[in-house]
Parts: structure tokens; C-alpha cells; sequence
């Protein structure tokens, strides 16, 4: 085959690009003022796979052509889901994770370490990568006790399909601070944030 | 408001969307970093540098159609500053307004913070003139962001202490330094130091935004906010001797107003809203009950 196909082709994006973008940013808005809480996006398009709807819709309401973008292995081989990011948010796709501005993964199971992000510095650390990672299911029963600003307590947070390191990882990022990565977990169109700021109690 | 009566020609909130994504990273990542400085490309508005710029751009990332917008100048809801941002959005973007602290989702403040406490889900944003704490005591930039990235705050304590030296107390009344999550110095913008408190552990969202000197940056809601003092000059806050000549409270902050040629003066409540509020209920100071 040359030329591309229909399975090549970027998806429609949002029915109202001004409105939905401002909803979508609003619910990462306080996700990440109030990390561990479940915020649901409501009437988000279709996703091309492996991306779920949540993931698409973030990066439709906020990466554009100043926020370099980093893709794992499963999005970048999707040649449907890189023309759909590439055609909506006309943002640079870098293979190098420390020149990310924003990082999808795709498969939380593989995450072992936050590393190979940008951490930012000591003088910037608003420069550091934001993580949107994909994750199997989110809920508030069980799961591990956060703590740290925006929670009033603390937080349950459980999240499935994330590797056994991830929380070992996740304590090292916050070891950091004011450096670090912060991340937001997508299922489906649900969305939990959990800034740098963040602790963890396993 | 109705569609009908908002500007044509006009994106929604007057900025473009590629300002409002710019914009919407830095909120993001200030409320990842608590009390840190995130600078912004900010844009020329069309009022001058020191009306609000600054809160202006960052209201405008944020709010939806389904926002109901207050915003208040020095507590009052019916002042030039105040009056005219609330117009700027009504016709920008066409969302409801009020001037009742409990209705509005999204807040835009010049130098208050409303008497009444406000809730989780709530957004109060600050408009900042100068939004470096340590920028009188350190004019260079690249000093000031070595010291908030080493933590070195001592040059603070050394001119509170040299207050204390000169006044026997510490003579900050506005702009009063905090410490933000145990971490950021940060400047709380120029609200009087009364209204520090109710910063501390918040459950709404404040956001800070400084047009003219390119920043940005947040508190969380649920958020630790203390005001720097010494064990010796625990901090204090403001009190009157009076109450609120209109509605009588005693817990508000007070705005001296001169009412006559003969040196005669009242006190009121900065907080408009709060005063009427309480006058509905049925609270009268002791001009308040006159004038009825």
C-alpha cells in the first residue's frame, strides 16, 4: 500500500475546540489542586487507540507547538494515534523523554522509574515533564493514603495496572521536590492527578 | 447575561487559545509547586499594567460558560477597577455575574479576600502588582531565584527584625510575607495582613497572577500558609476599636471613611457584600440605624 489509509487518519477532535478545551482543562485544574480526587471528563470524542479518551482529550485541550511531546513505544507505533496529536495539537514529537514538556505512557506497567523525564532544576522547576500516564482503573476504596496539599486529610487512591514499582518510584519523585515530574493517571475518561507535592503511604 | 449582548469578532474570554493553553501550563504547574513563581508570557490586555492584567489573563484561561464571576476591589463590588473587569468579562464571554461572595465559582480580587469563608470548588484569583517578596530587599532576578531555589530566606527575617529594631513591632501592615506549604517565600499580594489567616488552609483554589511582571503562581486549597514572626513577635492582625458604622460587625475589615469637613470620619466594611448581608439579616451599626 502507499498513501495512508483510513486507519492512518486523525479522529474528530472536539465538537467546540474554545468550550471543550476549557472544560477539560478545568477538570485537570482540579484534579491537580486536589491530587487523588476522580474527576470524570464528560462528553470527550473518541480516542485512536492505544490512547484512551481522557489522554486525547488532555493533550487536545492543552499541548500545542511549545510543549514538545514524548510518546512510549505502544502510542508512537500507532501511526493513527501520532497523526491525531500531530493534526490537532501541531505540537513537536521528540524521542528524547528529558525534552518532553508532556510524556504519554501507555502501558503504566512498564513505568519503574520517573528518570528519563525532566525533572526541571532547582531555579525552573515549572520546566519539568508532565506524565500522562494510562492506567487500568481508578478508585478512591482502598488502595494508598495521600497526603500533602490540596487534601484536607488524607486521600485513598487506588490504581490498577501500574507496575509494583510505581509508588516506590512515585515517593522518589516527591523526594526531589521542588524538582520533579507531576503526573496525571487516565482511565477511560476519568482522571486522578498526583503532583510533585504529593506523599505517599503505602 | 445573555449571548445576544457579548462582543462579536471576539474569541471567547478575549484571548486566543494558544495564550490560554500558555497560560493553563503555568496554573498547572504553580499549583504543582506551591507558592514558586511560574513565569508567563503575558499578554498586552487592553487596560493598563497595574488594573489587573495579571488576574485578568489568568480569569480568562480558566473561566467557562457555566462560571458565575465575581470580582471585587479593595472588598467592594461597585468600584472603578472592580466594575470595569466584571463588564470586560460579561462582554467577553457572557457568563453570569453576582456580587454575592456564596454564588460566584471563580473570584477575581484586587487586595481582599472576602469576610466570608469561601468553599471547595471555588477559585479566588489575586491580582499582583509586585509578586517578588524579597524584590525591595534584592532587586536582581537571578539573585532572588537562587534564593527561592536554596531556600535562603534569611534577608526576610533580617528586615522584620530591623522593624521590630526601629518600631518595636513589626510594621508590615499589607503585602505581609508568608511561608508557603514550609517551602516558598511568598507574597501574598497586597491584601492587609488581616486577611492573611484565612489563606491558611483554604479550601478554594488562589491563584496569583502579575501582568506587568510576567508570573504566576498558586496556593492549593488544604494548603499550609504561615506568616513569617518571631517567638517573641508572634504575628498579629489588625483591630479596631470601632465597629462597622453600617451594620455593626465587629470581625471585618474596616475602611475609614471621612464624612464631613469638621474632622468627622466612620468606619465600614471593606467587604461590601458581607456588609449588606448582614444589614439584610437585620444588623445595624450606629449609622447604619440612622440612615434607615
Amino acid at each position: 500500500m502507499n498513501g495512508k489509509t483510513a486507519f492512518d487518519q486523525p479522529l474528530t477532535g472536539f465538537e467546540s475546540p474554545v468550550h471543550d478545551a476549557q472544560r477539560v482543562f478545568h477538570g485537570v485544574m482540579e484534579a491537580m489542586s486536589h491530587p487523588g480526587k476522580i474527576v470524570v471528563l464528560s462528553d470527550l470524542p473518541e480516542a485512536p487507540e492505544p490512547l484512551n479518551r481522557a489522554s486525547a482529550a488532555i493533550c487536545l485541550s492543552l499541548v500545542d507547538f511549545e510543549t514538545p511531546l514524548w510518546a512510549d513505544a505502544a502510542v508512537a507505533a500507532s501511526s493513527q494515534a501520532m497523526n491525531h496529536l500531530k493534526f490537532h495539537c501541531g505540537c513537536p514529537v521528540t524521542s528524547a523523554p528529558k525534552e518532553a514538556r508532556t510524556a504519554l505512557v501507555s502501558d503504566a506497567s512498564m513505568l519503574t522509574s520517573f528518570d528519563r523525564f525532566n525533572i526541571g532544576s532547582d531555579e525552573r522547576p515549572d520546566l519539568s515533564t508532565t506524565v500522562i500516564i494510562q492506567v487500568a482503573r481508578l478508585s478512591n476504596e482502598g488502595g494508598v493514603q495521600l497526603s500533602g496539599p490540596g487534601i484536607k486529610t488524607v486521600n485513598g487512591l487506588s490504581v490498577e495496572g501500574i507496575g509494583a514499582s510505581f509508588w516506590d518510584a512515585l515517593k522518589a519523585n516527591a523526594q526531589l521536590f521542588p524538582r520533579g515530574v507531576d503526573l496525571i493517571l487516565t482511565s477511560d475518561d476519568a482522571i486522578a492527578c498526583l503532583p510533585r507535592t504529593t506523599q505517599v503511604e503505602v | 447575561m445573555s449571548h445576544a449582548q457579548t462582543l462579536e469578532g471576539y474569541n471567547f474570554a478575549y484571548l486566543d487559545e494558544q495564550t490560554k493553553r500558555m497560560i493553563r501550563w503555568a496554573i498547572l504547574k504553580a499549583i504543582a509547586v506551591p507558592g514558586y513563581q511560574v513565569p508567563f508570557g503575558s499578554r498586552e490586555m487592553p487596560l493598563p499594567y497595574g488594573w489587573g492584567t495579571g488576574g485578568i489573563q489568568v480569569t480568562a484561561s480558566i473561566i467557562g460558560q457555566d462560571d458565575t464571576l465575581k470580582v471585587i476591589d479593595q472588598g467592594a463590588d461597585d468600584t472603578t477597577n472592580a466594575v470595569s473587569i466584571r463588564h470586560f468579562f460579561a462582554r467577553t464571554t457572557g457568563v453570569k455575574t453576582t456580587e454575592r461572595t456564596e454564588s460566584a465559582t471563580l473570584i477575581q480580587t484586587r487586595h481582599r479576600i472576602p469576610e466570608r469563608p469561601l468553599q471547595e470548588g471555588q477559585v479566588l484569583v489575586y491580582q499582583v502588582p509586585i509578586p517578588e517578596p524579597l524584590r525591595w530587599l534584592e532587586p536582581r532576578e537571578t539573585e532572588t531565584r537562587k534564593m527561592h531555589a536554596l531556600a535562603e530566606y534569611g534577608v526576610m527575617h533580617v528586615k522584620l527584625y530591623e522593624d521590630i529594631a526601629r518600631f518595636g513591632r513589626i510594621a508590615t501592615s499589607y503585602a505581609y510575607p508568608v511561608m508557603v506549604n514550609g517551602r516558598y517565600l511568598m507574597s501574598p499580594s497586597p491584601i492587609p495582613k488581616f486577611d492573611n489567616p484565612k489563606m491558611d488552609n483554604m479550601p478554594a483554589l488562589q491563584l496569583f497572577g502579575a501582568g506587568r511582571e510576567k508570573r504566576i503562581y498558586a496556593i492549593p486549597p488544604y494548603t499550609k500558609v504561615e506568616s513569617l514572626d518571631f517567638d517573641d513577635h508572634p504575628f498579629e492582625v489588625q483591630k479596631w476599636d470601632d465597629c462597622c458604622a453600617l451594620c455593626g460587625a465587629q470581625d471585618s475589615y474596616l475602611d475609614e471613611v471621612i464624612i464631613d469637613d469638621a474632622g468627622g470620619r466612620m468606619f465600614v466594611c471593606s467587604d461590601t457584600d458581607y456588609c449588606e448581608d448582614r444589614r439584610a439579616q437585620g444588623h445595624y451599626g450606629p449609622l447604619g440605624q440612622a440612615a434607615e
